[in-house]
């Protein structure tokens, strides 16, 4: 390289083409790199931490805390916390405790399940129609919008009272439940996801830096898993996350309306229904399965958050 | 030598690129049923030639259909009609296999060194994925080993190719743009304004990387720009657009010191001169450029042009050999 280049312009070291000393701190993998982004975050870490106790107490609390959920002793009902019944009882004087242990295992996995379900549809959705233009994404949004307008309650109550009886037979009745909670809350609330993925694509698929790709003969495919997806999904892990807190809450629901799962199992939402009658004579009844989710969808927001950060390479953290 | 010969025959010094009434309209859509109700012409029948090493300028103000132009020579944009010969084949008569190898011979180095580059790759990354996408390193050792010898091409350090874009100033996006051009061998480079958007010291450090890569490589530049002393620097010879038209193409030198067409008069009245006691009349042009939906009839320059007669809003003057080598586009301009 003669004179009339200079060659690098970097303030902190003069170029040495050939071999270069500097290179220490970029002897991180790219998911290294990111997991010392996300421990900058000070909120989503103490989540992390916060949201891996959780679900270590719903995975591993039954092993520990060997109390039956549905064992009835109408001697110990409406029971305060005590060293017997830590979380206290409830009108039937069953263990809050274990209730609330195997109900998060439900509430989570449906939270996650329909999450993923929910974005897999709007990713889908979103980037096939923001890729097509023309008739197919005109099409898409139509059927976007008309999910959008549908009343939901409704219609959950039709599909479940269509299908309950036929997905219980095949799955049984938890699974059976879980399955059509699942594709139900999914299969409702894959539109805001499916609109923004589309927005992303329009804006980015014009982007200077996807016009290179194209014009360096990258494929589609390649265009989008390597160029236009991942500067799109920042957004969309948030909505995840937003997803997930919505999903359980959306399953609290449905069983407040007796849609969700049968009334013995316990899940957070159903507790929660349970313990509405008796908020004035047991608050510790709502206040637990209450402040689980809370704690849960917080923690799952602010992960979001620091997953968002840590995973854009322009954010100086 | 050069223009409206119909198709390019086996001249003696053939060109490496034959552009020949090329056109592209843009649909206007409006109405409850979307249909056509207009059409920007963007580019309304251009036709030049590009030898083997040279260097093409080619000038005009915003949105008179440069950039447009260049995108449809490499089919970033599918011209409306028109012929691009590309090495004796026509490149808008390419089917996708051709046209993925003539992504190897054609490249293209854009204006805004932030948006051409995905913030989400590693500058190892942008620049390699030409190399998987053609197949052209055997081995991740011999992929490595080309990002590299890349990278010490256009000045930038072996190590850089682990940061991301972001880490890097104006300058050097644009070095790593062009590493990203190089990365195929291209025979035809197209640059888009690539020194437009930085700042003028560092506009002068990548004319020269890319004058150097011209020596080094052989490499025929397009090379679009609205600054005219950039292009007198860098270009061979010059085509000067108005509205979609080319109105003039000269050697760069002449085309300064004789310009023909009377826009490219006032084009080059507007150049700066670095030297405070030299005054020169300027030509100043009145109106705006005109609605390019609805261009002016005959010649489109005739709205703002100080030489116009009556008639020419009524002929369209074509592209003529006014002298040997000097094409223009006017009725009264010999």
């Amino acid at each position: 390289m003669a004179g009339s280049t200079p060659a690098s312009l970097t303030a902190e070291a003069p170029a040495t083409a050939g071999t270069a000393p500097a290179a220490k701190r970029q002897n991180f993998s790219p998911w290294q790199e990111a997991w010392r982004r996300f421990r900058r975050h000070k909120m989503a870490l103490f989540s992390a931490i916060a949201l891996a106790v959780i679900l270590f107490a719903v995975l591993f609390g039954p092993f520990i805390w060997r109390v039956p959920i549905n064992e009835i002793d109408f001697a110990a009902k409406l029971q305060g916390p005590s060293w017997s019944h830590p979380l206290g009882t409830d009108d039937l004087g069953q263990d809050l405790l274990a209730r609330l242990i195997y109900g998060g295992r439900i509430s989570i996995a449906v939270g996650v399940a329909a999450m993923v379900v929910a974005i897999f549809f709007g990713l889908l959705v979103g980037s096939v129609a923001g890729m097509a233009s023309g008739r197919v994404d005109a099409a898409l949004m139509w059927v976007t919008d008309l999910f959008l307008s549908l009343p939901q309650l409704p219609l959950l109550l039709l599909v479940i009272y269509l299908f309950r009886e036929p997905v219980k037979g095949v799955l049984g009745v938890e699974g059976g439940a879980f399955v059509l909670i699942v594709a139900v809350i999914g299969g409702t609330r894959w539109m805001s996801a499916a609109r923004l993925v589309r927005a992303q694509f329009l804006s980015l698929r014009e982007k200077e830096f996807v016009e290179a790709a194209r014009a360096l003969g990258a494929s589609r495919l390649r265009q989008v898993t390597q160029h236009i997806l991942p500067n799109a999904l920042g957004p969309v892990i948030v909505v995840a996350t937003i997803d997930i807190a919505a999903a359980i809450i959306a399953e609290s629901t449905l069983s407040f309306l007796g849609l969700g799962f049968p009334s013995d199992v316990p899940t957070w939402g159903s507790v929660l229904r349970d313990a509405k009658d008796y908020l004035d004579i047991a608050p510790h009844w709502a206040l637990f399965p209450g402040s689980l989710i809370f704690i849960t969808v917080l923690a799952i927001n602010f992960i979001g958050d620091g997953l968002r950060d840590a995973l854009d390479p322009r954010r100086v953290l | 030598m050069t223009v409206p010969a119909a198709v390019p025959a086996s001249d003696a010094a053939e060109p490496l690129l034959s552009v020949r009434e090329l056109r592209k309209h843009f649909a206007i859509r409006g109405g409850i049923l979307s249909r056509v109700i207009d059409k920007v012409h963007a580019v309304d029948g251009v036709s030049f030639d590009i030898a083997p090493g040279e260097t093409l300028g080619l000038v005009g103000e915003s949105g008179c259909g440069k950039s447009t132009t260049g995108r449809c020579i490499l089919r970033l944009i599918e011209p409306s009609s028109g012929e691009v010969w590309f090495q004796g084949t026509d490149v808008t008569k390419m089917g996708p296999e051709k046209l993925q190898s003539l992504r190897r011979d054609m490249q293209i180095i854009f204006q805004d060194p932030y948006a051409s580059l995905n913030p989400r790759l590693t500058i190892g990354a942008i620049i390699g994925e030409a190399l998987t996408i053609h197949k052209l390193a055997p081995s991740r050792q011999a992929h490595e080993d080309r990002v590299v010898q890349l990278l010490e091409t256009v000045g930038l350090r072996p190590d850089h190719m682990r940061r991301f874009p972001h880490e890097f100033s104006g300058g050097q996006r644009q070095r790593i743009g062009i590493a990203r051009a190089l990365a195929v061998e291209p025979k035809l480079l197209i640059c888009d304004e690539p020194v437009s958007a930085l700042d003028v010291s560092i506009q002068a450090q990548v004319i020269n990387l890319l004058e150097d890569l011209q020596e080094q490589f052989g490499l025929t530049y397009l090379f679009i720009a609205h600054d005219l002393s950039v292009v007198e620097h860098i270009s061979t010879r010059i085509a000067v657009m108005y509205l979609g038209r080319v109105v003039e193409i000269a050697p760069a030198a002449e085309l300064y010191d004789t310009p023909l067409h009377p826009y490219s008069e006032a084009l080059l009245s507007a150049v700066p001169i670095p030297d405070p006691t030299v005054k020169r009349k300027r030509i100043m042009l009145q109106g705006d450029v005109p609605n390019p939906i609805r261009p002016p009839s005959g010649c489109h320059f005739h709205t703002r042009c100080p030489i116009a007669r009556p008639d020419c809003s009524q002929r369209s003057p074509v592209l003529e050999e006014k002298r040997p080598g000097h094409w223009a586009a006017c009725h009264y301009r010999e």
